[in-house]
């Protein structure tokens, strides 16, 4: 069992750190044609997507809002990771990192996250999950065109 | 007794004498929830293994004491609150409920469309959405006394706003997200003048001080167990009789009538009339012993704990690099809410709790003082009478590391 120490170097690693700090992809795409709005009560954490989809295949996506430093570093990481991929790509993308922030790394092939794999201390805090995948509901929510804003209660 | 030592005290509740996450835990949520002193969890043992039956009905001698336990308990909230008269207090799960009692019993008889409801900016949601509620059921409008930036009621815009179209105003004692300690007698003089009732919210301030509701003079009167060392899912409302007597019910079911027929009910009389059904027993009885065990502390010396802690508190926050008080009220009771940098109250939770600290983090169900601080979150520590010295020096220690983490 690891201490209460090396949990949290585990959950703010120097990538996540550095990535709540000058988040990526922090705009309003411009032309977009999905965009949704995601919001946590429990915390009050919002944000919004924005993104241009060019037939099945995602060419540009941002993110604004305000929240922790772990729904902020998930969030820009999300950016970058499901540019130019498919929504099929980025579907299975969420489904993976939805797995490594609830059930931890052992349950998923850290390596073909790449740097998502980041994420993976959030495991350890359950209360922390919904900070960590509420940028990607609202990616998903987006893509399907919802127009509710989407919670993660 | 005239001293208060809080190691003594701390020693009658069991709860906070173990490790988390390997260290001595440091509760620093009470606000939120107190914890239980044993007094309280051995009164409801007892109620178990000795006394439970159902009340107001049996001839049976458990009956008899159960109902002897729950009148009791009754008493001594009323003796507590300086109520002139145990039929003034109703018992009910807590603030929450007491407030939406008000909204829809008082509320629905006396107020129209047209009529006004007066709250405040700092408001728990619980003292905001009943009568939010009771606006769109009846076409009422919700009218806000408006806060500054140190967290006090700004009282110059009072007068105007308690009009002839006024029909109750609400108002929290103290405030759960910033700690303000209002002044409700001086608000109830003012609203009174023009004839217009009072409920004060009483959550956060029976735990701080004495509370004495015929000095304050205010109408209703809002408390909930579970902050008052008691357990949860019991609260009161103290209601003037003059103000109870004509409200309709709440609830209907058992012990809330006299009789019934097909053809005509005859409702109880107060406070019966609101509490139908088997009320929480072993709520009220630990409710009782909680406050039995506060008075026999001495109210006077908790309040001058919490004042003398509060004091080390704000000092001691005020030295950490970095750290901003939200709320700095010229008077406080038990709360201190703050940011630290541009740190996520979330992020700084997580840190706190990996070293053993429990503080509440987020809008404190209180979003719109939170909107007026433009903040979507505060770090909240609050104090109660287990707390010691210690404890705020570990919350600042783990401050510092939280800076660490962050630099």
């Amino acid at each position: 069992m690891s201490s209460g120490s090396d949990d949290l170097k585990d959950l703010y690693q120097e990538v996540v750190l550095e990535h709540s700090k000058r988040p990526r992809n922090y705009r309003v795409v411009e032309g977009a044609n999905h965009e949704a709005a995601g919001h946590n009560p429990l915390c009050g954490d919002q944000l919004s997507v924005t993104m241009k989809v060019d037939g099945d295949v995602i060419r540009d996506i941002g993110f604004q809002g305000q929240g922790c430093a772990i729904s902020r570093a998930s969030a820009s990481l999300m950016t970058g990771v499901v540019k130019d991929k498919t929504r099929a790509e980025a579907e299975a993308l969420f489904e993976k990192v939805h797995k490594l922030v609830t059930e931890g790394p052992e349950s998923v092939d850290v390596e073909a996250l790449g740097k998502l794999a980041v994420l993976s201390g959030v495991s350890e805090f359950p209360a922390r999950v919904k900070c960590a995948s509420l940028a990607w509901h609202t990616m998903r929510a987006a893509l399907e065109g919802r127009d509710e804003a989407v919670s993660t209660e | 007794m005239s001293t208060f030592d809080v190691q003594r005290v701390r020693q009658d509740f069991p709860l906070l004498h173990q490790e988390v996450r390997g260290r001595p835990l440091v509760y620093l949520d009470s606000a939120a929830t107190a914890q239980k002193p044993q007094a309280v969890i051995d009164a409801i043992v007892r109620f178990y293994q000795h006394d439970n039956a159902n009340v107001h009905r049996g001839v049976h001698v458990l009956s008899e004491r159960a109902t002897e336990a729950y009148e009791g308990a009754r008493e001594t909230v009323r003796g507590f609150l300086n109520a002139r008269d145990a039929r003034e207090i109703v018992f009910v799960r807590g603030t929450t409920e007491a407030i939406n009692l008000v909204a829809q019993t008082y509320g629905r008889k006396h107020v129209g469309p047209g009529d006004e409801i007066l709250i405040t900016q700092m408001e728990h949601h619980a003292n905001i959405v009943p009568w939010k509620m009771l606006c769109e059921q009846t076409g009422a409008t919700l009218r806000v006394i408006p806060v500054d930036d140190r967290g006090e009621l700004v009282l110059d815009a009072v007068d105007a706003l308690l009009t002839e179209k006024t029909r109750i105003l609400a108002v929290t004692h103290v405030s759960n997200a910033l700690g303000t300690v209002n002044p409700v007698k001086e608000l109830t003089r003012r609203a009174h003048a023009k004839g217009i009732p009072v409920l004060v919210d009483g959550a956060q301030s029976v735990t701080h001080f004495p509370v004495d509701v015929q000095d304050l003079g205010c109408d209703f009167y809002a408390l909930s167990g579970h902050k008052l060392f008691g357990p949860t899912g019991i609260g009161v409302l103290y209601g003037r009789l003059e103000r109870l007597e004509p409200m309709p019910p709440y609830q209907g079911g058992g012990d809330m009538i006299l009789s019934v027929t097909m053809e005509k009910i005859t409702y109880n009389r107060v406070p019966h009339r609101f509490e139908a059904g088997t009320p929480n027993l072993e709520g009220a009885v630990g409710l009782a012993a909680a406050i039995r065990y506060l008075q026999a502390l001495g109210l006077d010396a908790i309040a001058e704990h919490d004042r003398a802690l509060m004091a080390y508190a704000t000092q001691a926050l005020e030295s950490v690099p970095g750290l901003r008080l939200v709320g700095t009220a010229r008077e406080k009771a038990g709360v201190l809410s703050f940011t630290l940098e541009d740190i996520h109250p979330h992020d700084v939770g997580t840190i706190l709790d990996r070293e053993g600290i429990c503080i509440r983090t987020g809008h404190h169900c209180a979003q719109p003082v939170m909107q007026h601080f433009k903040l979507p979150a505060t770090a909240r520590a609050s104090l109660a009478l287990y707390n010691m010295r210690e404890d705020v020096d570990a919350l600042v220690r783990g401050l510092h590391k939280v800076r660490e983490v962050f630099r």
